[in-house]
């Protein structure tokens, strides 16, 4: 990571030269596009948008797997963002991006869309009742919603093929989801810097 | 973390109606969600043209890691094989000894086979295959248990063909892409396949149980006839799966059947191909002339 000093050291050190070559000298160059700028309103909207989208296309990497083990990632970056960014997208935001993860999950259409709606109007009502919360208290409310979006698309996957499996089958899926979920977070966070900051 | 700017609305009006207007939309949204998996309820492969959009979008990104994995997946497998290959070595001098013997009285009774086949004037079973590809991605997030194969209706799949590997039975077709067909594992719960054991012909049913095995249940209730070890392959029984496909071998004994390990790993497997729906081969071999008097050994119903 860079810091902010050297930069401005450079800049003290003498007057800038307008040398063809001064372009390609790293420090003034950084510094001057990223000082009095305006924030770019694509990276700002596009970055969590695209983040949930390739969340929910993971599935079409070739992972082959017998059972159900990968985490639901669209979900939980979906889950991330709206915890950590409450105002970002609007409350019926959920349907579009349950839409988008209905096409490539494999649960029948408008599982998703329906249970990420669920869950955007239950995570308002937690909103209104726990305002100031820290990252276990998010940690806990994540996990929970996660294990209803399991369980509520095997429900669902039931009452459409009916023909249902175990719910015990979850559980792995559910404790690896619960794990990576702050690893999730970290990384979301990471990305709304990025997204701010560009 | 600080709650959101717009909460609580307070007296502004304008806030208070945007905050209502957002809960109706939401309400609205999810009701509409439930309207489209009511209509998935009453006709599951409604949306079947969204789901192949999807596969055909993503599939040459699969494919392009598809090599990738199967390197990977090799890795394990050969570094193992260095060790105690002096052992494996011998152990498996002794065994093409021990085979060699039984190949040859195979081929004896294979022959034999043949030339009663030929003295009851039965045709021969097609063994042909429609298409051979490859898995190149699952549903590996879903309790359904779906797998996209690589080729589609370029290479004349259909619903409803059933798909094996190397070492047996994989799944059936169900959705058909352009350039992609997504398999139902025979792990998932909604796909019951006809089979019996190898040894003996009980007749079973199978079907999948989401979490990479599949339940054995035998046709006739009564005494549990599994042993742990019991090969059971598909019998041909309801048309779709041509008989004698391996499927899996028994691994537990629970009161009404066994639970069973699908001999075919879909993420190992190299291939997968498609064959053709075996009741259109029972079809075929029955529409030779009717005055013969023929009664195919392998048709699902007995010829009156």
């Amino acid at each position: 990571m860079k810091r902010a000093g050297g930069g401005f050291k450079t800049r003290q050190a003498g007057p800038l030269k307008k040398s063809p070559m001064a372009v390609f000298k790293r420090p003034s160059r950084t510094y001057e596009s990223r000082l009095n700028r305006e924030q770019s309103r694509l990276s700002m909207i596009a970055i969590p948008v695209a983040s949930v989208l390739l969340g929910s296309m993971v599935t079409a990497m070739p992972i082959i797997e017998t059972q159900p083990v990968l985490p639901p990632l669209g979900l939980m970056i979906f889950l991330a963002w709206r915890l950590l960014r409450p105002g970002l997208w609007p409350m019926w935001a959920g349907l579009p991006f349950g839409m988008f993860d209905d096409m490539f999950s494999g649960q029948p259409f408008g599982s998703a869309a329906l249970i990420w709606s669920l869950i955007m109007i239950a995570l308002e009502i937690i909103d209104m009742r726990a305002i100031w919360r820290d990252h276990l208290q998010d940690w806990l409310i994540a996990s929970f919603m996660i294990v209803i979006a399991l369980f509520g698309g095997l429900i669902c996957a039931g009452l459409v093929y009916k023909a249902r499996a175990e719910a015990i089958v979850l559980l792995p899926q559910i404790l690896l989801s619960l794990l990576l979920y702050p690893i999730t977070v970290r990384m979301v966070a990471r990305l709304d810097r990025w997204r701010l900051s560009t | 973390m600080a709650a959101s700017k717009n909460r609580p609305s307070g007296f502004s009006r304008k806030a208070q109606y945007s905050l209502f207007a957002a809960y109706v939309l939401t309400i609205a949204g999810a009701v509409f969600a439930g309207l489209l998996l009511v209509i998935s309820v009453i006709d599951p492969t409604g949306f079947a043209a969204l789901r192949k959009i999807g596969a055909e979008v993503t599939a040459p990104v699969a494919r392009a890691f598809d090599s990738l994995r199967r390197s990977v997946n090799d890795l394990g497998g050969n570094t193992s094989a260095y060790f105690d290959a002096a052992a494996k070595n011998a152990k498996l001098t002794k065994e093409v000894k021990a085979n060699r013997t039984k190949i040859i009285e195979a081929r004896a009774i294979k022959l034999e086979n043949k030339r009663l086949r030929n003295l009851l004037a039965l045709k021969q079973a097609e063994t042909g295959h429609i298409a051979i590809g490859r898995l190149i991605s699952s549903t590996a997030s879903s309790s359904r248990r779906l797998a996209t194969l690589s080729i589609g209706s370029n290479y004349n799949i259909e619903n409803g063909q059933p798909v094996r590997g190397p070492e047996g039975l994989i799944g059936r077709i169900i959705e058909v892409g352009p350039t992609t067909a997504r398999v139902l594992l025979i792990t998932d719960p909604g796909n019951p396949v006809p089979v019996m054991r190898v040894a003996d012909g009980v007749a079973a049913s199978g079907e999948g149980t989401a979490n990479g095995m599949v339940m054995v249940r035998p046709v006739n209730l009564g005494i549990n006839p599994f042993k742990i070890g019991d090969i059971i392959v598909t019998s041909g029984n309801g048309g779709l799966f041509r008989p004698n496909i391996p499927y899996a071998k028994v691994v537990k004994i629970i009161p009404d059947g066994a639970l069973a390990r699908p001999l075919a790993n879909p993420a190992f497997t190299p291939y997968a191909m498609v064959l053709p729906i075996y009741e259109q081969e029972a079809m075929e071999t029955l529409a030779i002339p009717a005055d013969e008097p023929i009664a195919p050994a392998q048709a699902a119903e007995p010829q009156e």
